[in-house]
């Protein structure tokens, strides 16, 4: 008798994986990935997304993808396939920005840090993972420098929340007031020695991410001593639910929601992340003509009038009752406590106030259109 | 036993309590729990039309819309007003946070539904654990 083998796609886990299911946590498939979605034993999503708000939470987002390129023209090379301006960045400093088609549209958003003099790396999403890599390899083989795929080689955590920097500084030797936001640095985390720790997140609170060693031994050990040492500030762990109604609320954008292939830069509203005075980048040529063209649709931000939840992929339609466009992106706000959603609409919705419909289960339901993001972190003092 | 003697139960994790013509339903902790959260429940009008199966409202949780599926026939007589502005309510107990009173059409129905035991085993099974 003879076993036949077949290699089917598994889905991925991360080294976090055995850890998560311990805990009780729910699990969901997401972009191939078999990921907490909440825990139980945190209270679940509301409870996770309100600690971040007021308190820690942590997130184990080991699944975002890492490119690191290293070499005398590295920045040349970020350069080209980048969006914003990587030459303002001083050697540990960070910018959102995103790679683009020659369309002008997007093949990910992404985080650029500036680890070294000619070092850079470009932290992605992980659905996004394999299709990035390959742009960047592809797109800056003109450049002398090295496209490195880093991705399986790290746990990442994530430390979100005004206590987040109370939290980590128990934990390394780095000061950590001294790293501003959307900065790095490198120290000792939980006796791992130069570990890269980034002021950055996705959840529009104050909030630090480190990168450890990917195996599970290690990571299992920094996640117990993360949540031991977070006890005395209400640390919970977090899952992907909070983890989307945090950037919601944010506005942060979520790949394949308010950013896609078919989606361009003024569309999605990201134009201070785009910066037309470097002379060339992919996607430029296209961004400029679009500018000159002007805009077809626009990325605004609903806030719900009449009882009704307006989820993603939700039509939205103008007062009679004439479809208009689509949301992209749309929860119950747990800090908030509002329904809110983000959607594509023609540019004469825009105005604040605007009245709108979102098509519930058959029936037009009343929304307005709100300034965004809608909520903002308090300014610390 | 975690779930009321009392009830019935579909498998599609609603409960009902019978007295006389009159009928009370709800969800079970079971269904709560595998929401989560609960943020918003879309219930019919008094004098809407039950159907025995069929739909008749949905409960939403942070991530997920869930029907609501009537577990027998009736007209509403009362709505749970509460839970339009508190729809936690369920969540912190799924059997006494009810959702609509009915008069039944046919309590008869009643017979081909879940006793609490059959429920039981049944979300056991359904669980997998």
């Amino acid at each position: 008798m003879s076993a036949v083998e077949t290699t089917t796609p598994a889905v991925r886990k991360t080294a976090l994986n055995a850890v998560h299911r311990q805990m009780g946590a729910k699990m969901v498939e997401f972009n191939g990935w078999d990921m907490p979605v909440e825990y139980p034993s945190s209270g679940g999503i509301i409870a996770e997304h309100n600690a971040v708000r007021t308190g820690v939470g942590i997130f184990d987002v080991s699944h975002m993808g890492d490119i690191r390129l290293q070499g005398p023209e590295a920045l040349a090379a970020v350069q080209h396939i980048s969006m914003n301006d990587a030459s303002r960045l001083a050697v540990g400093q960070a910018q959102y920005s995103a790679l683009l088609y020659p369309q002008g549209t997007f093949v990910d958003d992404v985080i650029v840090h500036r680890l070294g003099e000619d070092e850079y790396l470009l932290v992605i999403n992980a659905g996004t993972r394999e299709k990035d890599f390959n742009w960047v390899r592809d797109n800056t083989c003109q450049f002398t420098c090295r496209v490195e795929n880093l991705s399986d080689d790290f746990t990442q955590i994530a430390i979100q929340g005004p206590k987040g920097v109370d939290l980590l500084q128990k934990l390394t030797d780095a000061n950590l007031s001294a790293v501003k936001f959307y900065w790095v640095t490198r120290g000792t985390v939980c006796g791992l020695g130069n570990t890269l720790i980034a002021r950055t997140g996705y959840t529009a609170e104050d909030g630090f991410e480190i990168y450890i060693p990917a195996d599970e031994s290690t990571s299992a050990t920094v996640w117990n001593i993360v949540l031991e040492a977070g006890k005395e500030f209400g640390v919970v762990p977090c899952g992907l639910g909070a983890r989307n109604t945090l950037r919601l609320e944010g506005r942060l954008p979520l790949y394949g929601h308010e950013i896609s292939d078919t989606i361009s830069v003024w569309e999605a509203g990201l134009d201070r992340f785009c910066k037309m005075e470097k002379p060339e980048f992919i996607g430029r040529a296209a961004l400029e003509k679009a500018r000159a063209e002007g805009l077809k649709r626009t990325l605004v931000g609903l806030e719900m009038v009449e009882r009704g939840i307006a989820r993603d992929g939700y039509k939205v339609q103008d007062d009679r009752g004439h479809e208009i466009g689509y949301v992209t992106s749309g929860s119950f706000a747990p800090f908030l406590k509002k329904n809110i959603a983000l959607a594509y609409v023609p540019p004469e919705f825009t105005n604040i106030g605007s009245t709108v419909k979102v098509e519930i289960r058959g029936q037009g339901v009343k929304a307005q259109v709100v300034p965004t993001p809608f909520y903002k972190r308090p300014k610390k003092n | 036993m975690p779930y009321p003697t009392d009830f019935k139960y579909t498998k599609e994790h609603e409960w009902v309590k019978a007295d006389g013509k009159n009928a009370t339903i709800g969800i079970t902790t079971y269904a709560q729990d595998s929401l989560g959260d609960i943020v918003f429940v879309e219930l019919p009008k008094v004098g809407s039309e039950l159907a025995a199966g069929k739909t008749f409202g949905s409960v939403e949780s942070v991530k997920a819309v869930s029907d609501l599926y009537a577990p027998a026939s009736g007209t509403v007589t009362e709505v749970n007003a509460e839970l339009a502005t508190a729809p936690e309510k369920i969540n912190k107990d799924a059997h006494a946070a009810w959702m609509v009173k009915i008069t039944l059409k046919n309590p008869d129905e009643l017979n081909s539904l879940l006793s609490a035991a059959d429920y039981e085993k049944f979300v056991v099974e359904e669980s997998g654990h």
